[in-house]
């Protein structure tokens, strides 16, 4: 339940707690209800489901064609969520370990990005990677390759678009956490014989596994549901889960099924959601949590961490 | 042993170090010497550059000039896990995903020691530090004494050969304060190892140490026993910042033969001793602890000696001593601080009250003028 600074009057505590509750119930968890009501419903000739009970959705999402896109999506996902972290754990280090008065001028570099519509953004890429892009003009001015390489309408043009979309959400939770990192462990660390290698291992690590777990659980779920990225980038060859639940409501008609693959990605959020709530809770007795909030001020990583994929859409 | 720490072999010794950040200097030309065994504080006012030789000695910072040579081996360009030194944070610096027992194993752990080796060694310094029954607990789950006992078990698990200890009890309230000092004292003096030792508070400072080193602005300005420090004080910073001290303006009339001399002390002629060399003619400053001074009511001295004359401003009764402010028939202020005579309890001083005041021939401190 989420705890109101101050405690100040019980009647503005009530009321704030009640819009809170409500603001909750009326967008996220209603929906979500309907989501999974549709999900077991069958699918209609002429409206879009009919009231009729039917597991018969979930079975169709095991066969080979769903399946085939879950496997696709999630190791685009996996390995664009390696990415991020890779690139942004160092990234966030150094923002982090910067001069105070830096600091908020780096990470508005990391967030100046999200002022320009995303939609335009990926379009932008086309102007880096296409076939007349920069990248292969640079490439071929320098001798390096004879004809362009074909790098849009690929996987590998995915990748790159979702890497580049969503690298700002693995930075700011990895910043939370390591800027809060107490120096001194590290210095005590040192004094006991760690050289600097095994102090990152045995203390910054775990220390910012929460920030960790946030940045991958807000970079692996969007790029498991973004669906422009893979559309413009990837063309229509490889569907991807996020083009596959719009496919089901926009263009098939098939809202029952679009549906039932949406409740099996939430499924996965919470699963996630769990997770970053058990790594804080390892590393707890540090009272602030990363940027989530987390579970230390009683606010609920699942839902914030629900709505930041909308937020990448925007 | 202790009694001549200087002239064991030091196990660490920092040969003209000075230490610059930008253009300010931290630390002017430090030369010290601790002897294996020794507890030694450093002991100064907030800034003097405690924390920087401690850091310099770990390694955490590397001197602008001079050299430091841990148990004879040039340390200077060494990297803090290279070094035999171990360190107790102010703050601790506990890992808080880490129970007590992986704390304290960290140290044993990184030098890659056996597991039955480590397991024996943790087990053993935690009982000393009376924690083993805590031995899974999360720091957070401790209280600050209790950290701080962790805290030292941590260094002190892996057999340094020194053990710095940047103000440890800071954080901890009187009572506890004063019982981690005693306990710490006697740890030290069970395993031998050598402690220096920070604080800005010379009480705790002469409680514990075997040599105080007072400093001040990057500077040593005196090293010795808690004894010397406080009774023969080599300037008036060292006077002054440990405990109370009067000052008496003082001219040097002639010197005597056996080390002593004759001097016109606010006004009036006294003889003084000093192991300093003085002219005729200097002017001096003549020190006196307030409880060096005797407080005669004029009416029952006996008039023989040397002794000023004087009156009462205020008497503050603090227990077993009374604190007596005067002012001299010169126009100069003192302090002093009497105990009460068991044998005369119907003694009493009031404000107004005429005085005749006198010290213990010898116990006087005579500084030049210069000695700031
Ligand atoms: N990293 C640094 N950069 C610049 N100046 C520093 C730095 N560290 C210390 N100083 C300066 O060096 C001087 C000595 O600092 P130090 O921390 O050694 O003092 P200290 O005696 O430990 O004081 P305290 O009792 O307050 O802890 C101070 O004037 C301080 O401002
Ligand atoms: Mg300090």
């Amino acid at each position: 339940m989420p705890r109101l600074p101050g405690g100040g009057g019980s009647a503005f505590r009530a009321f704030g707690i009640s819009v809170t509750w409500f603001w909750l119930g009326a967008f996220a968890l209603l929906p979500s209800l309907a989501l999974l009501l549709v999900s077991v419903l069958d699918r209609g000739e002429l409206d879009f489901f009919i009231p009729a009970l039917t597991l018969g959705n979930y079975r169709e999402l095991l066969g080979p064609v769903f399946l085939r896109v879950l496997w696709d999506s999630v190791r685009l996902a996996f390995f664009s969520t390696l990415v991020c972290l890779l690139a942004g754990y160092p990234f966030a280090y150094h923002i982090a370990r910067a001069r105070p008065k830096w600091r908020p001028w780096l990470l508005l570099l990391v967030i100046i990005p999200f002022w320009t519509n995303s939609l335009i953004r990926t379009y932008a890429l086309i102007l880096i990677i296409g076939a007349q892009g920069m990248v292969n003009r640079l490439l071929m001015a320098l001798g390096l390759i004879d004809a362009p390489l074909v790098i849009m309408y690929t996987d590998f043009a995915v990748f790159v678009g979702l890497t580049y979309t969503l690298l700002p959400f693995m930075v700011l939770p990895l910043y939370a956490s390591i800027e809060k990192l107490d120096t001194n462990l590290l210095d005590a660390a040192r004094d006991l014989g760690a050289g600097s290698l095994r102090a990152f291992w045995h203390i910054t690590l775990p220390l910012t596994l929460p920030g960790i777990v946030a940045g991958c659980m807000l970079v692996f779920l969007p790029s498991l549901g973004i669906f422009y990225v893979p559309e413009i980038l990837g063309g229509a060859k490889n569907m991807l889960l996020g083009t596959f639940i719009k496919n089901q409501f926009l263009v098939a008609n098939n809202w029952p099924l679009g549906a039932a693959a949406s409740a099996v990605l939430t499924l996965a959020l919470i699963l996630m959601a769990g997770l970053y709530r058990l790594s804080s809770l390892r590393v707890a007795g540090r009272e602030k949590k990363g940027l989530l909030g987390g579970n230390g001020d009683g606010k609920n990583p699942r839902r914030e961490a629900a709505n930041l994929p909308e937020a990448a859409l925007r | 042993m202790l009694d001549t720490p200087v002239s064991a072999p030091p196990i660490i010794e920092l040969r003209g170090v000075a230490k610059y950040y930008g253009s300010t200097a931290a630390l002017h030309n430090i030369n010290l010497s601790i002897a294996n065994g020794e507890f030694l504080t450093l002991l100064g006012p907030s800034g003097c550059g405690k924390t920087t030789i401690l850091r310099l000695i770990s390694g955490f910072e590397s001197p602008s000039r001079g050299e430091l040579l841990l148990n004879g081996e040039d340390i200077t360009d060494a990297a803090p896990e290279r070094r035999q030194v171990n360190t107790v944070f102010q703050n601790y610096a506990l890992f808080p995903h880490m129970s007590v027992w992986d704390n304290v194993a960290f140290g044993l752990k990184m030098q890659r020691r056996s597991r039955a080796e480590i397991s024996d060694r943790v087990s053993e310094v935690l009982r000393r530090v009376h924690m083993e029954a805590l031995a899974d607990r999360k720091p957070r789950q401790l209280s600050g004494g209790q950290q701080q006992r962790v805290a030292i078990a941590r260094a002190i698990v892996n057999n340094p050969l020194l053990l710095l200890l940047d103000e440890p009890f800071s954080a901890l309230d009187f009572k506890l304060r004063k019982q981690m000092q005693l306990e710490i004292k006697h740890l030290q003096r069970q395993i031998g190892i050598t402690f220096v030792f920070v604080t800005h508070d010379q009480e705790e400072a002469f409680a514990m140490s075997d040599r105080v080193a007072v400093m001040n602005e990057g500077e040593i300005r005196q090293i010795g026993s808690s004894q010397e420090i406080y009774e023969e004080p080599e300037n008036l910073f060292v006077a002054h910042f440990v405990g109370e001290i009067n000052v008496l303006e003082a001219t040097i009339t002639s010197r005597l033969d056996d080390g002593a001399y004759t001097a016109n002390v606010e006004g009036k002629d006294f003889k003084l001793r000093s192991k300093r060399e003085f002219e005729a003619g200097e002017d001096v400053k003549v020190l006196l602890r307030p409880e060096d001074l005797i407080v005669y009511l004029e009416n029952e001295h006996p008039f023989t000696g040397q002794f000023f004359l004087g009156r009462i401003d205020e008497a503050i009764y603090k227990g077993a001593t009374v604190d007596i402010l005067l002012t001299l028939d010169s126009g100069r202020k003192l302090q002093a601080a009497e105990f009460f005579n068991e044998d005369d309890v119907d003694i009493s001083y009031s404000p107004g009250d005429r005085v005749a005041l006198s010290w213990v021939e010898g116990w006087e401190v005579v500084l030049d003028s210069e000695g700031e």
